[in-house]
């Protein structure tokens, strides 16, 4: 175990600007498009000038495989209009994203820039379905899962049916999930889905993976999220309402899932969220409200057991108590989650963040959660190779 | 699921075909494919060459509806986590088993399939499946 008390970052971090397109299907905007849209939007929101942005990360999971698009640090620079600084592109899986705001905060905390552009973006319907589901796969093990045949809802279902095995959780609690995201997604004006669904639109959805439904499982969209962080110091000359990153963490795991001994948890959320508190001097029971990776409905259901907001095998009870609702003690996925806002996966990692500024500015809406003061953003890629975790603060 | 070129396949025929894996010589754990690092041990140590018995039980599983390229005519098709008796887990389709017959702890034995065939170059892809045992 690492110890983080002798591990503390150089400098403080700030968030002074968020910027975000509307999820979606988006026909008539390219990669380069929604990228450019989503920066100059957190640009405008910070109200600082595009020369005084000194380094770019860019989040972008398989530019090359959905357009034939690699090298995305010189896309996003280019297209975001700051050349000549230089850029850096992050992959890992649906991580991608949340991988461009912790070298973002790596490049600030260490002292090396003062201004950076952290962006995240995916284009994914210029393919078809079945291309989309084989591009998606490369974030499993390729030789010993995909291989087989396996897909994403197929690893998910794999940790679903075992979950369902060893605590007994129902297929009416997974179903619980999407119902409370998509309540959520409604209020978001940026959201894929702006509309609510039944219990009974869940459980007669046809079956993608048994168990696993199609509105249990987040949709195939475009998209892009951009945030501009600078160094805590300079933060108050940009903005009355500097949020500030407490913690960034970060853990691995196996590939493959069959090469873990236990599979009804993510070894990495258990790490990272460690690795989180213990930076942050906080606990679970600290967090106000957490965007979670509900990339299918049981990911966020062990995504509170790994947390530490349940018990592990109480994440059922959890939701049924409706403590995870905008109104509850630990609200999940105010922005609709990965299932109702979308999930263009390199995007997500940053959108999250996206909303975790807004409700800790107060700037949230109809979703907003009462006395907001620290929220907490957790990343998954591929099935928990990799999470990300971040926590965020509106007090220094 | 992306084209690729007869080395790739062919370098993996000995854990494709025959289940053979590693024993680590110091914490005695079994690993499916080979591995030349013990990911337990986190060193380079001597990795045994085994041969896994095909026996196992199935840990977890799930049945494909919605297929990846190369696997439309195949679905709905039933892939699964196999707990091998030695301990190792593997991931591997069940044949010769209807959807709703499959559970967990269900015994199961490896048998050699066909898997599918490349699109474009027509290459047949062979490997390890399991059925009721």
């Amino acid at each position: 175990m690492i110890d983080y008390s002798k591990l503390k970052p150089a400098r403080d971090v700030a968030i002074i600007g968020i910027g975000s397109t509307i999820f979606g299907e988006h026909w008539d905007k390219s990669l380069r498009d929604l990228a450019g849209e989503a920066g100059s939007k957190a640009l405008h929101d910070a109200n600082i000038d595009p020369k005084e942005i000194q380094f770019l990360v860019g989040g972008n999971m398989s530019g090359g495989m959905f357009v034939g698009q690699e090298h995305g640090a010189g896309l996003f620079a280019d297209h975001l209009g700051i050349t000549p600084v230089g850029a850096i592109r992050t992959e890992a899986a649906c991580a991608s994203g949340s991988l461009a705001v912790r070298v973002g905060y790596m490049a600030i905390a260490s002292g090396m820039y003062d201004v950076v552009a952290v962006g995240g973006a995916e284009k994914m319907t210029d393919v078809y379905g079945d291309r989309a589901t084989s591009v998606l796969a490369g974030a499993m093990d390729q030789e010993n899962e995909a291989f087989h045949g396996l897909t994403f809802p197929g690893v998910y279902a794999f940790l679903a049916n075992r979950h369902m095995h060893d605590y007994g959780t129902t297929r009416e609690q997974l179903a619980l999930i999407p119902v409370k995201n998509h309540r959520n997604g409604a209020l978001n004006p940026i959201a894929h889905f702006q509309r609510k669904i039944t219990l009974d639109n869940v459980l007669n959805s046809p079956l993608v993976a048994d168990p696993l439904r199609l509105l249990d499982c987040s949709p195939i969209s475009d998209g892009a999220a951009s945030l501009i962080m600078v160094s805590a110091d300079k933060a108050k000359d940009y903005t009355n309402s500097p949020i500030y990153i407490k913690a960034s963490a970060q853990a691995s795991d196996s590939l493959a899932v069959h090469d873990r001994e236990n599979i009804t948890t993510l070894n990495a959320t258990l790490v990272a969220s460690k690795e989180a508190y213990a930076r942050a001097g906080l606990g679970p029971e600290d967090i106000d409200f957490a965007e979670v990776h509900d990339c299918f409905s049981i990911n966020e259901l062990i995504a509170y057991e790994d947390l530490g907001f349940a018990k592990k095998g109480e994440g059922g009870k959890l939701i049924e108590s409706g403590e995870t609702e905008i109104s509850g003690k630990i609200p999940v996925n105010t922005s609709g989650g990965l299932k109702a806002k979308g999930h263009p996966v390199g995007a997500t990692g940053v959108a999250q963040l996206v909303e975790l500024v807004e409700q800790l500015r107060g700037e949230a809406g109809k979703r907003q959660v009462e006395n907001a003061r620290v929220g907490l953003a957790h990343n998954v890629g591929g099935s928990g190779a990799t999470v990300v975790i971040h926590i965020l603060s509106n007090e220094r | 699921m992306s084209e690729f070129a007869v080395p790739f396949h062919w370098r993996n025929f000995k854990s494709r075909y025959n289940l053979i894996g590693s024993r680590c010589s110091s914490c005695g754990k079994y690993f499916y494919p080979e591995r030349s690092i013990c990911p337990i041990c986190k060193r380079t140590v001597k990795m045994e060459k085994v041969k896994f018995s095909g026996k196992g039980r199935v840990f977890t599983y799930t049945v494909i509806r919605v297929p990846p390229e190369g696997f439309s005519s195949y679905a709905p098709y039933i892939v699964a986590i196999i707990e091998l008796e030695e301990g190792v887990k593997i991931t591997g389709q069940i044949v010769d088993c209807e959807p709703e017959d499959v559970e967990i702890g269900m015994p199961v034995e490896a048998v050699f399939r066909k898997m599918r065939s490349e699109k474009g170059s027509g290459i047949i892809l062979y490997g390890t499946k399991f059925k009721p045992a």
